[in-house]
């Protein structure tokens, strides 16, 4: 029976007719249940595919809007989302985490539907959508390249013209009859509001700061109650910032460590198990600058004493660094340029923690760095001229 | 935000109240309640709390405030030391 079948399929393909030889046996199809090596195939391609484009896991359908098909997003994240969110947050493919600009909607979004306008960093767009569960609302996503909202504004990648050009791109006038845009106060820095409305015939209105006073607002008739308009810098959100500045320290880092290594080889005995060892002290104490500078110092911010933040990380520095100090066993002049190492790394990086902060002001930052970086320098000659001179001489 | 303070005496932020309108856009959009309306103009009620973003300056429909803005992120500004303030930067 099988046969049968078989030379039936090879007759239908047009091959074996038509010069009368014989058919070639790798031509010949497989019959539908013949068995195949591997996993069994997955589902057929989805009607909504594309040549070209990519699905986006996060879409849920497409919806029929008079300027044709668009995307519904769902409002609960996924495992691909979680595990997106963690890369980035660890700094992996940071730069290239964004979606695609233009309109989404969540629930069912109609013409009276609100319109919330955001960057199109994936985190943000994510944090946005979260919060949005059985809310019915239009999402523009501006071309912000992949940052957040905060410091797109602040680099006016979200501005005034980016936020003309979506609405136009995405004719919104013709998807709702309301003539509103609802924008998270933190791109007021990059968005002048009476100049939209001048070029594109929408209001703005200032929505809350973070997406979890959303549903709030927009159930209240669009109502910002006193504290969603106001910063706030938790031991959460200052935690996630983190991974961020270390990684930012890792590039240079890959000089210093060597140079900590060339620098532990100067001295009168040189032999390897030494060096190493001298070396070590060195990397540790410059590891432990970073730890005290970058994790310590933004965790203890609030509690750590004066406003400037190079003082703050000399402070957490010096406490790194007797712990370093300690740990290794460190004695005498070696030690003191150990803490020392180690003080002017921490203050150095805490004082670049400032940008990643929601209150410091760049004229302030100015100050305190024509103050903290000559004390900084001033500590790494001192460090030097003891790890050394110890060496020889003392 | 009020456990947060920093830097006293340096914001550039500065207000011509004369040519106010009144419009309590700028207390709108400031992270951090600098402004507050007074007898219909607008009045500067912390200068400290102020983080130079702009965002007051270019919401305000008459250009009544002017300040400037910047990155305040450290490796930016020694670029600029060493560049010079116009050059393109690579920032953060
Ligand atoms: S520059 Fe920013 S922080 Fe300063 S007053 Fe204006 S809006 Fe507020
Ligand atoms: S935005 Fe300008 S005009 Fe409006 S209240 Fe503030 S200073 Fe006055």
């Amino acid at each position: 029976m099988r046969e049968i079948i078989t030379n039936k399929g090879s007759c239908d393909c047009g091959v074996s007719g038509m010069a009368g030889l014989p058919p070639l046996p790798m031509f010949q199809p497989e019959p539908d249940d013949a068995p195949c090596c591997g996993a069994p195939p997955g589902p057929p391609a989805s009607e909504d595919e594309r040549p070209g484009y990519q699905l986006c896991p996060f879409v849920e359908r497409f919806v029929e809007t008079p300027i044709g098909q668009t995307p519904q997003v769902a409002s609960a994240l996924g495992v691909v989302d979680h595990f997106g969110s963690l890369k980035a947050r660890l700094g992996i493919n940071r730069d290239q985490y964004r979606i695609a600009p233009g309109l989404y909607s969540v629930g069912v979004a109609g013409s009276g539907s609100p319109v919330l306008v955001t960057a199109n960093y994936k985190l943000t767009f994510d944090a946005l959508r979260r919060e949005l569960a059985g809310v019915d609302a239009w999402i523009l996503v501006l071309d912000t390249r992949g940052v957040n909202v905060w410091c797109a504004a602040g680099k006016k990648t979200f501005s005034t013209e980016e936020v003309v050009r979506q609405v136009q791109r995405a004719r919104l006038e013709e998807i709702v009859c309301h003539r509103q845009l609802i924008l998270p106060q933190l791109a007021a820095p990059g968005v002048a509001a009476h100049r939209v409305r001048k070029a594109c015939g929408f209001t703005v209105v200032w929505g809350p700061i973070r997406a979890a006073d959303l549903r709030a607002f927009l159930s209240s008739d669009q109502q910002v109650e006193e504290g969603m308009r106001q910063l706030t810098f938790t031991m959460a959100e200052r935690a996630v910032l983190i991974p961020v500045e270390i990684s930012l320290i890792m590039k240079p880092a890959l000089w210093i460590l060597p140079a900590l290594f060339v620098l532990a080889a100067v001295s009168p005995q040189v032999s390897p198990g030494l060096v190493w060892r001298r070396g070590l002290d060195l990397a540790l104490a410059f590891g432990g600058g970073v730890f005290s500078g970058a994790v310590l110092m933004p965790l203890l911010l609030p509690w750590l004493p004066w406003r400037s933040f190079y003082l703050k990380g000399l402070l957490t520095g010096l406490l790194g660094g007797l712990a370093v100090v300690v740990g290794r066993g460190g004695m005498g002049w070696d030690a003191v340029s150990m803490v020392l190492l180690c003080m002017a790394v921490s203050s150095y990086a805490a004082m670049n923690f400032t940008g990643a902060t929601p209150y410091a002001s760049p004229s302030g930052v100015e100050k305190e760095m024509r103050r903290g970086i000559p004390i900084q320098i001033a500590a790494l000659l001192a460090t030097v001229a003891l790890w050394v001179g110890g060496q020889f001489w003392l | 935000m009020k456990d947060y303070r920093y830097l006293p005496g340096v914001s550039t932020l500065v207000l011509h109240v004369d040519s106010c309108v009144g419009c309590g856009s700028c207390a709108l959009v400031c992270p951090h309640q600098v402004f507050a309306l007074r007898d219909k103009k607008a009045a500067i009620i912390d200068l400290d709390g102020c983080m130079e973003c702009g965002a007051c300056a270019l919401n305000c429909p008459v250009s009544a405030i002017s300040v400037t803005p910047g990155v305040g992120c450290a490796s930016y500004i020694i670029q600029t030391w060493i560049k010079g303030k116009d050059a393109v930067i690579e920032c953060c």
